[in-house]
C-alpha cells in the first residue's frame, strides 16, 4: 500500500515541496520523513482517507519544524515564518508543479544523463542504488551525478517553471527525450525502467493534453511495450514475423491505437506519432506494408536519417522486393551500426547471395545479448541453409526502439 | 533578486581577424552591450589582450613563481568576458545566446557567479 502511493505520489510531493520550500534537497528530504512517519503509523492508525494529501501536508510540516529547529540566525526564522504562508497558486496555462520539477530536470543546460537521473530519482521516487543499477554504473558515480546536478541547478539557478510558450516545443522535446531514452534502457529486460517512463508518459499526457507528440510517445511506448513478451523469449530477441501474437498485450495495443487515431484527428504529425502510428499497423496483422512504407516516407522528411531509412527499408523489401530494398541500404552510411548489417544480411540471403559475412558484420557490432542471441541464431541458419535461399527469413524487423527513429 | 552570470568568450589563439571581418563584430558586440544596458542586464564587459601578453604567479613557500604565458596550455583562450545580471539561467543563457550570435563562431560559457 505504502509502495503503491510512494510511487504513484512521490513525484507530486517532491514538486510541491519544492515550490513551497524553494529547494530541491529540503523537499527531497522532506517527502522522505513524511514516508517514514507513513510507515511508523498507517499500520498502527490506518490509512488516511486522503493520503497523497497527507504525504504533502505532512512532509510540509516536517520541513517548517526542521527549519525551526535549525534557526539560529533571523534570516534561516524568516524563512520558515515565510513557510507557513500558504504561497499565492501561480495562475498560468499549466498548474501541477510535477511539469514544473519535469522542465527543471531537463533543462537543455543539464547533461543527458544527468536531466534521466534526476527524473528517475525526483520524479520516479528510484533511489540512486536503483538508477545507478539500472544504468550499470556505480552507485557513487551515480551519486556524485545527481548532486552535481542539483548543485548546478541551485547555483546557476535554473528556473522551477514551465517554459513560456515561444521556448515550449524545444523545451518539450528534450522531455520526450529523456522519457523515451528511460523507456529504451528499460523496454528489454529491465521492465521497472520501461513502467517508469510510461507512467511518466502518462503524467506527462494528463498536463499536457493539448500536445499530440506527448500522446505520440505514450502510444508509442504503449505498443511497444504490448510485444514486449513475445520480443524476448528466452532471453533472445523474436522477430515480428515470428512471434508468438497470443502473447501481445491486448489492452496496452487497445490503447495505443485509440490515441493513435485521435492523434490522426488532429492532423498534426512528429515523430513520436508515427513511429507510433508504424507500431500500430503492426499491431492490427496481417501488416499493411504499403502504409508502412508512406508512413516512413512521412517520418524521413520530418526527421531526415540513415537510421530512419534503414527501417524504411525493410518495409520496402515487402512492397517492391529485396532488390530495390538492397540498393536503399547499400546506400547508407550505417557501417557502424548492427541493424545495417543484419538488414543487408536478410536481403541478401532472400536475393539467394551469401549473408554469412553480414550477419557476422552485424554480430560484431551488436552489444545487448538478446541481439546478440538472435544474431548468432541467424548465422547458424545462415550457414545451413544457405542454398535455400527464398525461404521468407526475416531480418530483426519489430520497429522496436533501441536507436530508432527520433532523429537524435 | 538577481544572479550574476560570467559570460566568458573563448577564442582560438592567432592573428587577429582583419578589419573588414573584425569591424562589423565590434559594431554588433556595442549594440548588444547597449541592449544590456538599456535592460539593466549589464554588469561589465572587457576585451583582454592576446594570452601570449599573459604572466601567471603562483606562490610556493616564501617565494612567488612567475612564468611567462597563459596558466593553460590550450588552442583556446579566453579572450575577453561580460558580466551580466539576471533572473534566472533561462535569462542569462538568453544573453548568452545573443552574445554567441554576434561572435559567430566564438564558444561563449555562462557561470553563475558565487560571490563580488
Amino acid at each position: 500500500m505504502i509502495e503503491e502511493i510512494y510511487r504513484a505520489e512521490y513525484g507530486r510531493a517532491v514538486s510541491v515541496l519544492t515550490r513551497v520550500l524553494g529547494d530541491l534537497d529540503l523537499a527531497e528530504e522532506a517527502v522522505q520523513d513524511a514516508f517514514t512517519t507513513a510507515a511508523e503509523q498507517w499500520p498502527v492508525k490506518g490509512v488516511p482517507p486522503a493520503p497523497a494529501g497527507w504525504i504533502i501536508t505532512t512532509a510540509r510540516n516536517r520541513a517548517i519544524d526542521r527549519l525551526r529547529r535549525e534557526t539560529k540566525g533571523h534570516e534561516k526564522h524568516a524563512q520558515a515564518a515565510l513557510l507557513q504562508h500558504e504561497p499565492e497558486e501561480e495562475v498560468g496555462d499549466v498548474p501541477d508543479d510535477r511539469l514544473r520539477l519535469i522542465f527543471t530536470c531537463c533543462h537543455p543546460s543539464l547533461a543527458l544523463q544527468a536531466q534521466v537521473a534526476l527524473t528517475l530519482k525526483l520524479l520516479g521516487g528510484l533511489t540512486t542504488a536503483e538508477i545507478a543499477r539500472a544504468f550499470l554504473v556505480p552507485e557513487p558515480t551515480m551519486a556524485q551525478r545527481i548532486v552535481r546536478a542539483k548543485g548546478k541547478i541551485r547555483a546557476a539557478r535554473i528556473p522551477y517553471r514551465v517554459p513560456r510558450d515561444a521556448d515550449l516545443p524545444e523545451r518539450l522535446k528534450a522531455v520526450l527525450a529523456v522519457v523515451y531514452l528511460i523507456f529504451n534502457e528499460g523496454y528489454l529486460d529491465k521492465q521497472e525502467l520501461a513502467g517508469e517512463a510510461i507512467r511518466l508518459g502518462r503524467v506527462l499526457a494528463q498536463l499536457m493534453p493539448d500536445e499530440p507528440e506527448v500522446w505520440g510517445l505514450l502510444a508509442l511506448m504503449l505498443l511497444v511495450a504490448s510485444r514486449r513478451d513475445a520480443r524476448v523469449v528466452d532471453g533472445s530477441l523474436v522477430p515480428l514475423a515470428e512471434q508468438d501474437r497470443s502473447r501481445w498485450d491486448a489492452n496496452l495495443i487497445a490503447e495505443g491505437q485509440d490515441i493513435v487515431r485521435r492523434c490522426l484527428r488532429w492532423n498534426r504529425p512528429g515523430p513520436y506519432q508515427l513511429q507510433a502510428a508504424i507500431n500500430a499497423v503492426h499491431s492490427d496483422p496481417p501488416t499493411d506494408w504499403h502504409q508502412v512504407v508512406a508512413l516512413y516516407d512521412q517520418l524521413l522528411a520530418i526527421t531526415p536519417s540513415p537510421v530512419v531509412a534503414l527501417h524504411r527499408a525493410v518495409a520496402v523489401a515487402e512492397v517492391d522486393g529485396p532488390a530495390v530494398a538492397l540498393r536503399e541500404v547499400e546506400a547508407l552510411d550505417l557501417d557502424r551500426y548492427h541493424l545495417f548489417h543484419a538488414v543487408r544480411a536478410d536481403l541478401l540471403q532472400r536475393l539467394g547471395e551469401d549473408p554469412t559475412a553480414a550477419w557476422e558484420a552485424a554480430l560484431e557490432r551488436a552489444e545487448h545479448p538478446a541481439e546478440r542471441d538472435l544474431l548468432r541464431k541467424r548465422l547458424g541458419l545462415a550457414a545451413d541453409e544457405q542454398d535455400r535461399a527464398d525461404d521468407g527469413d526475416q531480418p530483426d524487423d519489430d520497429p522496436q526502439p533501441r536507436g530508432n527513429a527520433t532523429g537524435v | 533578486m538577481t544572479q550574476k552570470y560570467l559570460l566568458s568568450i573563448y577564442q582560438p589563439d592567432g592573428e587577429v581577424p582583419p578589419p573588414e571581418i573584425l569591424d562589423p563584430i565590434m559594431a554588433n558586440l556595442e549594440t548588444l552591450n547597449e541592449e544590456m544596458r538599456a535592460k539593466g542586464a549589464w554588469v561589465f564587459a572587457v576585451g583582454l589582450h592576446p594570452p601570449s601578453t599573459a604572466t601567471v604567479l603562483r606562490a610556493k613557500d616564501d617565494d612567488v613563481l612567475m612564468t611567462d604565458g597563459p596558466f593553460t596550455e590550450g588552442k583556446e583562450h579566453i579572450g575577453g568576458f561580460t558580466i551580466i545580471q539576471a533572473a534566472d539561467l533561462d535569462e542569462a543563457l538568453e544573453w548568452g545566446r545573443k552574445l554567441a550570435t554576434v561572435l559567430n563562431p566564438l564558444s561563449v560559457e555562462v557561470r553563475p557567479i558565487a560571490f563580488a
